[in-house]
């Protein structure tokens, strides 16, 4: 088959639709992210939505975003917001919950294995390495991702001024009337969101790539916040583009071909970096 | 009324105490300086007074007409933005967030403040360059910048030139003051250089086991600012 006779078929069609939108969303909250020391939260939440699965998985649910939602979105308030004044620091409560929940949700899924499912060490391989339910979304998936995505967005451009002031200096923006609180807040919500939903498209184990990859090599060559945060937005839709295609062609595995991918813009930005400097 | 009136304040963290009684106020045009040693709450009095914590008791009081809003801070600078790729003209644009409420999008009036503030400050020909790229003193003034787009009437610095060498020292002294005497600009400084702020400042207010709040030469003759001087307080 060719690249053409791919693109014809339905789920490559989708397939690359969700992944431009997951890819444009994780790209913009990255950037935030990654300057505010938090690069590690979007591996954290997506180990919280893998235990939160298992879960569901071993309650026998049909729908488990109805859990695995709540679940990650209250995981990503508690730990943006332990952010300053927590006993435990950022990064170790971020490394705390994220072990925690994936050996719960492995253990879970091992003492009591969701009916109708023999191989365990497969299906918890997808969860964290994507697998292929990237090619596999049903209808209301599709249709759930795109509205979420769209939602993402105009939260992103709306208070793009906001994110920014936020990201730069958090107290200035405090002590000068901005609610810092109530954004922060809106902000967990939003990333919780575009984790679980970038989950289906490169696993649990490799979401931080999406989230840190663009951002990091926007930053080595761009130099104002909304050019980098439309150069990320820009490479990470490229990169997931190639990667789903390139995936297809070569039959290799979805995610890991989109996180390779990046790298390589990743290598080639900082190499430009360095001779630009 | 005065600008700003504190009144006994304790401050601490987890209720205990390491800052008692203190009580002070800040008039239209003064130039307030607080001194005190490493430790003696001179951070946590500062961001008291922005309302960024509370205190264990006491109160802040704005007045004349300033909200606790409009109070411009030049924060020291933090970790997060020595590599920060920002432009200088987008930090000193968000100096004008505060009052967007939930406007999402600055306006034609924001902008042009922004820009009369980059100019201020003598940041024209650097409006488009990366902050990151910016000398220690470059990057005080971006921020002095965007405090002034929070504020027309008081600005609270905190170590203003921390890690600036003396030359460029001297110029940030000479703007502030400037602010001050020529544009009426109210200005609270933290320092622990006493020999500038001797040198600048109407008021004094020293913190630590003894809190003495005056006029500079009511402090120069007090037990506690000839102490303090004696220490080598001043640096010149």
């Amino acid at each position: 088959m060719t690249l053409a006779d791919y693109l014809q078929l339905t789920f490559v069609q989708n397939a690359l639709l969700v992944g431009v939108l997951i890819s444009l969303c994780s790209s913009l909250l990255g950037v935030t992210l990654v300057l505010r020391r938090f690069s590690f939260i979007g591996d954290g939440l997506s180990h919280v939505a893998f235990g939160a699965m298992a879960v569901a998985a071993v309650a026998g649910m049909t729908n488990d975003m109805l859990i695995v939602m709540p679940i990650t979105i209250l995981c990503a308030v508690l730990l943006l917001r332990s952010g300053q004044r927590a006993k435990v620091k950022g990064d170790a409560s971020v490394a705390m919950i994220s072990v925690a929940a994936l050996a719960v949700g492995y253990l879970l899924m091992n003492l009591w294995p969701p009916s109708g499912k023999s191989n365990i060490s497969g299906d918890v391989c997808t969860t964290l390495f994507g697998g292929t339910s990237i090619l596999t979304l049903s209808e209301t998936e599709v249709l759930a991702s795109i509205v979420l995505s769209i939602v993402v967005m105009i939260f992103f451009v709306v208070f793009y001024h906001k994110i920014f002031a936020i990201t730069f200096d958090e107290n200035f923006a405090a002590a000068t009337g901005t609610n810092t609180k109530l954004y922060n807040l809106l902000l967990a919500i939003i990333i919780a969101v575009v984790i679980v939903l970038a989950m289906d498209l490169v696993g649990s184990l490799l979401i931080s790539a999406l989230v840190v990859f663009p951002a990091l090599s926007a930053m080595r060559v761009l130099k104002s916040f909304r050019s980098v945060t439309i150069c990320a937005a820009c490479i990470s839709v490229g990169c997931t583009v190639i990667g789903i295609l390139a995936s297809a062609v070569f039959s290799t595995p979805v995610g890991s071909t989109i996180v390779v991918a990046d790298l390589a813009v990743f290598g080639l930005s900082s190499f430009l970096g360095l001779i630009l400097r | 009324m005065a600008l700003l009136t504190c009144r006994d304040l304790s401050l601490g963290y987890e209720g205990k105490a390491i800052l008692q009684h203190v009580s002070f106020e800040v008039n239209a045009g003064d130039y307030l300086c607080i001194v005190g040693e490493n430790g003696s709450g001179k951070t946590t009095l500062m961001k008291t007074i922005l309302g960024l914590r509370k205190p264990l008791s006491g109160t802040v009081a704005t007045g004349d007409g300033l909200r606790q809003s409009e109070i411009g801070y030049l924060p020291q600078q933090t970790l997060v933005q020595r590599d920060f790729p920002a432009s200088v003209k987008e930090i000193v644009l968000s100096g004008c967030q505060g009052r967007q409420g939930m406007r999402p999008f600055y306006s034609r009036a924001d902008r042009e403040l922004a820009k009369e503030n980059i100019r201020r400050m003598g940041l024209e020909a650097l409006a488009n360059r990366c902050y990151r790229e910016l000398s220690g003193g470059q990057q005080q003034r971006v921020l002095l910048a965007r405090a002034l787009c929070a504020t027309r009437k008081l600005l609270l610095l905190d170590e203003p030139v921390a890690g600036l060498d003396p030359k460029v020292t001297a110029e940030m002294y000479a703007i502030i003051r400037s602010l001050n005497r020529q544009e009426g600009i109210t200005v609270i400084m933290i320092s622990h250089d006493l020999g500038a702020a001797l040198a600048h400042a109407t008021h004094i207010l020293h913190i630590g086991s003894t809190v003495y709040y005056g006029t500079r030469q009511d402090y120069l003759s007090s037990p506690v600012g000839k102490a303090f001087l004696q220490q080598g307080g001043v640096s010149q």
